[in-house]
């Protein structure tokens, strides 16, 4: 019987254990100590609105996923927002209309992602290495052609991509967006052969390539992808402030690749799933919400975030630790 | 090995005089004693901080905090003088150095005894340092009418006119290459970025070597912030924003392997020059600054792709010789 019991204990302590659950729990704990602190949090009206400042990070977030779990790292994906705007802008300047806009936005970030893989397959270069210098690069392009100017005359419905919302209703259509590529990206990582194959290269990429996996061409899909979907975050977010400046979404690549770090993808690759990262989306999302309703500076949230990333990291090896040394002392005690 | 290693920054040191030949058929004074001295003093910085981080990036490791540390201990010495201009320049050097030291090691200690990657440590003490940097100032700049006389003039003083920025930066540059060539320790730091597990049996303390890097990089750190301030004599929460990845490009071009394992000072800093000679060229030549960040890329890119190709080739040939 006292069997039966530890058993059920174990296993209470191995849901437990899970990096989600984890995740899950800081999460509502943030959303009591918010709600406690601001009558304003538990709006949904401002629950909604406030998804407006994350749901680019969170689509970029998305295919960076595969990048990490393949053991790669994309650095440029801000870049590539960069880039990708000017390019809207100088056609927009030139009298280009919404879906034009959006065709030139997302083949801007193919080609840049593809860019990025195709170095980083073909030359055998690490993808860390090569993003430094395509990130400065992307961004660099930028300034080189806007310098201190900017463009700010885009159509008027091209205003929707990033400030409207569904319907007649108070869902903003980038949150809807989010919701269906998380499920389109969700499915392709767990219930595909493509999706086990980026795992099997995160694991051992020669043991993958023995097993024939192409490995190279999936690392080129999966840049080529980051590219596009930093494309399609560079369309929302160059719609929602209406306008292009070389600077736009500078230093958003660290704030992503945190993002993904926090929901439990193991930056060496191999490990990690789609729920914990979108838990990790919306828990960063609040906690910088939270933090705004009572005034703290986004300096001091960075802190904050900061700190939640290194102790996150550091809570399930100590968890782990704590669980063996009880099952060590149960059996001495036997 | 030895001698694959010092083709790699052969290349590069060839690359560097066909950049300034290139430059100067444009621009004449270009390789004047002045100019080549302006040049010198506005790496020097990046070079100190490079090679911090090349001990990190030799270890396996990398340091994405050094841009912060460099704003964090920029400020606190600034605001240290401003308030207690009475304060000996050399002590400031001696806090400035101890600041860094502490950055560093914390950095160290989550790694080696949080057993936290590197990449994220650094990516969350980023964010760390460069919020408490805000905390400190509240937000406000230090200027130069707030800097001491003694303070403002640390880089600029000189021996022999020799700046002490750069003096500063030659000294640290010769202690570190003999201490990674010559000692013990400094060897150490190369066989655990080579093979960890290898070293580990072999009885070296990888642990020790993990936080070692990290706190020296941080002492480079520190005194790297003081001089920043002082030469630009200003403290921003801004200072040094996106210097990371220069320092990582620096070590990148100058031949150290992102994965471990190899790389020289000598490499570290004809990379920082490489970058330097390039961000003064184009003032030279009359582009606009704005052009600055689209070349340095273009050449990082470059550089990066040259060196993984002669890497390449330099390994066939190797494999061809045995053959025989």
């Amino acid at each position: 019987m006292a069997g039966g019991n530890d058993s059920v204990k174990a296993r209470f302590l191995n849901v437990l254990m899970k990096w989600e659950v984890i995740l899950f729990l800081i999460f509502l704990i943030v959303i009591i100590v918010n709600s406690n602190l601001s009558p304003y949090f538990l709006d949904y009206f401002n629950i909604l609105n406030t998804t407006f400042n994350f749901m680019e990070k969170a689509i970029i977030a998305l295919p960076m996923i595969f990048v990490i779990i393949c053991g790669d790292i994309d650095i440029s994906v801000a870049g590539i927002i960069a880039l990708s705007s000017l390019f809207m802008g100088m056609a927009s300047a030139s009298g280009t209309g919404t879906v034009g806009l959006l065709a030139i936005g997302l083949g801007a970030g193919l080609a840049a992602g593809f860019l990025n893989g195709l170095f980083i397959t073909r030359f055998g270069i690490p993808a860390i290495a090569v993003t430094i210098g395509s990130m400065t690069l992307f961004r660099g392009i930028s300034y080189a052609v806007l310098g201190d100017k900017a463009f700010t005359k885009y159509p008027k419905s091209f205003a929707f991509f990033g400030q409207g919302y569904l319907g007649n209703t108070v869902i903003p259509f980038e949150l809807v967006l989010f919701a269906v590529l998380a499920l389109v990206f969700g499915v392709v990582l767990h219930r595909t052969s493509f999706g086990r194959k980026v795992y099997s290269i995160g694991n051992n990429s020669t043991a993958a390539r023995f097993s024939g996996v192409p490995v190279n061409r999936i690392r080129l899909i999966i840049f080529g992808l980051t590219g596009l979907m930093s494309g399609l975050a560079s369309i929302l977010l160059t719609s929602r402030i209406g306008s292009t400046r070389p600077n736009i979404a500078n230093g958003w690549e660290l704030e992503i690749i945190t993002t993904v770090v926090l929901g439990g993808v193991a930056i060496t690759g191999g490990k990690g799933n789609i729920f914990g990262v979108i838990i990790g989306i919306f828990l960063i999302g609040f906690i910088k919400f939270g933090m705004g309703l009572i005034n703290v500076p986004g300096k001091v949230m960075n802190i904050v975030i900061g700190f939640l990333l290194i102790i996150a990291i550091m809570l399930p090896g100590y968890i782990k630790d704590l669980r063996e040394r009880i099952v060590l002392a149960r059996e001495k005690s036997l | 090995m030895p001698s694959l290693l010092k083709r790699r920054e052969f290349n590069l040191f060839v690359l560097i005089i066909l950049l300034l030949i290139a430059v100067s058929l444009r621009a004449p004074n270009f390789l004047d004693i002045t100019n080549f001295n302006y040049i010198l003093n506005d790496t020097a910085i990046l070079m100190m901080v490079a090679i911090g981080q090349l001990m990190v990036l030799v270890t396996g490791g990398i340091d994405l905090s050094v841009a912060s540390g460099v704003a964090l201990t920029g400020m606190s010495v600034a605001m240290l003088n401003q308030y207690y201009p009475g304060i000996p320049i050399i002590v400031i050097m001696l806090i400035a150095l101890g600041i860094g030291f502490l950055l560093g090691s914390f950095n160290g200690i989550l790694v080696s005894l949080a057993k936290i990657p590197p990449i994220i440590t650094t990516l969350g003490t980023m964010s760390i340092y460069r919020g408490f940097v805000f905390v400190l100032s509240k937000g406000k700049w230090v200027s130069a009418h707030e800097m001491s006389e003694a303070f403002r003039e640390l880089p600029r003083g000189n021996l022999l006119g020799i700046s002490n920025l750069l003096l500063i930066a030659v000294l640290s540059a010769l202690v570190f290459a003999f201490f990674l060539h010559l000692t013990r320790t400094g060897r150490e730091i190369y066989g655990v970025g080579g093979n960890r597990l290898a070293s580990r049996y072999a009885g070296i303390d990888t642990k020790k070597i993990n936080y070692l890097v990290f706190a020296l990089s941080g002492c480079l750190v520190g005194l790297a912030g003081l001089l920043w301030v002082a030469r630009y004599a200003s403290a921003q929460n801004e200072t040094a924003f996106g210097f990371e990845l220069q320092t990582v490009a620096a070590c990148v071009i100058g031949g150290v392997s992102i994965m471990g394992g190899s790389g020289t000072i000598l490499g570290v800093l004809l990379g920082a020059l490489f970058l330097g000679i390039v961000n003064n060229a184009l003032t030279v030549i009359n582009l606009s600054p704005f052009y600055q960040m689209g070349i340095q890329g273009f050449v990082i890119l470059f550089a990066i792709i040259a060196n993984t190709l002669v890497d390449k080739r330099n390994r066939l040939l190797m494999l061809r010789k045995r053959k025989l």
